[in-house]
């Protein structure tokens, strides 16, 4: 290749990523990357446009990734991307928000906002990024270690159950669930896909390599190694029961879309009684979100 | 009403939100009704004594006027889910009190850093903790100022009467479009439950601040590029621009910059566009301080228990005089000054330990006797106490 054609050369993702923001500040073979390139593969293969699709993010490593998308983002507190979420559709529900965030935000601080949103039904999707680890802050115990893994706070060995992600969503009433790791490419981006289009509360949980905290203190090698297990113990098991795919540490790791269901979404509810109680007199919320402003 | 700059033309309140007319309310549901004659339209609360009846009223009364109330999981759920709302085009607030704002100092640190405009209604207890859930207090106002973490400035109202509830919202409201900060109304149970009558006047009558949305297109406008007055233009969520906000310590485009200049250049302007804009936001009540010799300095409910205390202290032959900061965030320190050298003595009464006399005391206690006329909460002063501070501060 000439130096030309090369300079040439632009990255595919760039109408959809914030170039001047380039390097990221992940680590090599981190798997967020892999999911925010599958992120933006599924919207280019979605209706809405893309000026209507908002990226919400917490706090951490994963809650870096609406930094780097080029759409209406915010980068928001820790835990609390879903609540900043539900704020945003329901002041215009024309917008498509989604959730980008990691498993220590979503779901131990921020985990009251995520089994309430699914409750309600909140018209969002959520892509929780698990890395069974604190990363940011050096690779804490999370909720989501498996038992007897190594922190650099569960120095002898994580001893506490963890939470089952996709359980918890099923049972709290999400409408749609999916699991994949960072090696699914095309089935990651297909899930994005389906809980994009979804109305509804969508879940679509990503197991992500941390070679530099969680697999070095548990001495899993390095990315490739990693890949590799991922490879050889994702099974994939569509339809499966959420409440056998609790993850145990180094043992297999049930992928699939687990739930894909209907269900009325929060704002079909409102409307719906609203509309049966106030009759004529009912102003739909959406009616006056231009002006409603300012 | 908020002073305009120059270049912004107020607007007039949507008819649709204004109940106008003369009605009996209690406080709260006055700052319902004056939130919603500001053009709030998005509400997420979670309930709490004595401020429930502000959501209660507001879920009543938006499927009617066209909006939003979602009751969340909590009060950090509620102080988030308003800022999502606001950038995405709605005025929004969150109602609590003492217990509930502790919780939601995260987000007004957030509110702070990301210029979001909305108001924060705390129906102030006795405290700490749960302290007193049916009963007044006063004991917020330093919680009000900083009770989040890293320097800010914030603006705050104190209304005594729920004809304040309902004028001082629209204020609120106004203030928070201007400066693009969290405004606090901090109300008390006395003022949240005591019935009047209230005033509401026509929509035409009312003055609103509009949002200040970017006349830039999209490439050419930076999130927190200020204007003259050092307030950063706004746009929304959909309308195409792409943008970005973080709670980190961020450039003028709104990225993260972890540098101790970006986090002077930042921090420096947020303390600037309050204190350096104060003039347009103070609003203090001077009242019979011709001749004064001991000026009664009050706000909230404790304002008007001040009344009547300074009107027996009258009748003893002491001349007495109010001063009462309306907005008692940023604190009106020039005017406080000024009227300070002209009285013997400043009694501040006010229903906790001394927050505001400790603002006062620092401000003129080096040339003027201050004295502070504390009460724990729970009721309000005994009017004859306030009687007998005036008289001996006097001598």
């Amino acid at each position: 290749m000439s130096a030309k054609t090369a300079k040439a050369e632009i990255h595919p993702m760039e109408d959809l990523l914030r170039m001047d923001r380039i390097p990221h500040i992940w680590c090599p073979t981190c798997g967020i990357g892999t999911t925010v390139s599958c992120f933006i593969s599924a919207l280019e293969q979605i209706d809405t446009p893309l000026d209507d699709v908002c990226v919400v993010s917490g706090i951490g490593c994963a809650g870096r990734v609406a930094g780097y998308i080029k759409l209406d983002s915010f980068h928001t507190t820790h835990g609390r991307p879903i609540p900043f979420a539900t704020g945003l559709k329901l002041a215009n529900p024309k917008l498509k928000v989604v959730v980008i965030s990691g498993d220590g935000d979503l779901i131990a601080i921020g985990g009251n906002h995520f089994i309430h949103a699914a409750r309600r039904n909140m018209d969002i999707t959520v892509i929780c990024i698990n890395n069974f680890n604190y990363a940011m802050t050096g690779g804490q115990v999370a909720p989501t270690t498996p038992e007897t893994a190594k922190t650099s706070t569960s120095p002898y060995g994580c001893y506490e159950h963890p939470f089952n992600i996709p359980y918890l969503a099923d049972a709290c009433g999400a409408v749609y669930v999916a699991r994949w790791t960072a090696l699914h490419i095309r089935r990651q981006t297909k899930a994005m896909v389906e809980a994009l289009n979804k109305p509804g509360f969508s879940v679509v949980e990503v197991i992500t390599p941390c070679p530099t905290l969680y697999a070095r203190r548990n001495k899993l090698g390095d990315g490739l190694s990693l890949m590799k297990f991922y490879h050889e113990n994702a099974e994939i098991r569509h339809g499966a029961d959420t409440r056998d795919v609790g993850i145990a540490f180094q043992e297999k790791i049930i992928c699939g879309k687990f739930v894909d269901r209907d269900r009325p979404s929060y704002l079909e509810c409102l409307d719906r009684r609203h509309s049966m109680v106030l009759g004529d007199k009912y102003v739909k919320y959406g009616e006056r979100c231009e002006d409603d402003g300012d | 009403m908020a002073k305009a700059t120059k270049k912004v033309r107020l607007k007039k309140a949507n008819p649709k939100g204004v109940l106008t007319g003369a009605h009996y309310l209690d406080g709260d549901h006055a700052c319902c009704e004056g939130a919603l004659a500001a053009g709030c339209r998005f509400v997420a609360g979670y309930p709490i004594t004595p401020s429930t009846e502000v959501v209660e009223r507001f879920s009543s009364r938006i499927p009617l006027v066209g909006g939003m109330f979602i009751q969340m999981e909590d009060e950090i759920a509620s102080s988030i889910a308003i800022q999502g709302a606001v950038w995405a085009g709605k005025k929004a607030m969150t109602v609590t009190s003492g217990p509930g704002i502790s919780l939601m100092m995260e987000h007004v640190g957030l509110a702070v850093m990301l210029e979001t405009p909305c108001v924060f209604v705390n129906v102030q207890r006795g405290g700490p903790s749960t302290g007193l859930p049916t009963l007044p207090g006063q004991a917020d106002m330093m919680q009000a100022r900083w009770g989040s973490h890293g320097d800010y400035e914030i603006i705050a109202i104190s209304p005594n009467s729920p004809q304040e509830c309902f004028d001082l919202m629209i204020d609120a409201f106004n203030l928070s479009e201007q400066f693009r900060v969290p405004v606090f109304f901090m109300m008390d149970e006395c003022v949240g439950h005591m019935t009047e009558k209230v005033i509401i006047p026509e929509a035409d009558e009312i003055e609103i601040y509009p949002r200040r949305y970017t006349t830039k297109p999209p490439g050419e406008y930076l999130p927190y590029e200020p204007d003259e007055d050092l307030v950063p233009s706004m746009v929304k969520a959909g309308d195409g621009y792409h943008f970005h906000i973080t709670g980190l310590t961020h450039d003028e485009q709104g990225y993260p910059v972890m540098s101790a200049d970006c986090q002077e250049k930042l921090v420096h302007r947020l303390l600037d566009k309050i204190n350096k804009n104060a003039d347009k936001i103070y609003q203090n009540i001077e009242w019979e301080l011709e001749g004064a010799e001991v000026m009664v300095l009050s706000y909230g409910i404790s304002s008007r228990v001040s009344l009547r205390g300074m009107a027996m202290a009258r009748e003893k032959g002491v001349k007495t005089g109010m001063f009462r900061p309306v907005v008692v965030w940023p604190f009106p320190e020039k005017r406080l000054k000024e009227l300070a050298k002209k009285v013997k003595a400043v009694v501040v009464v006010e229903m906790n330990y001394g927050q505001i006399y400790y603002e006062v005391d620092r401000l003129v206690g080096s040339t003027t006797k201050v004295v502070l006329l504390p009460h724990g909460g729970g009721t309000v002063h005994d009017p004859k106490v306030i009687c007998d501070a005036i008289v001996e501060a006097a001598k």
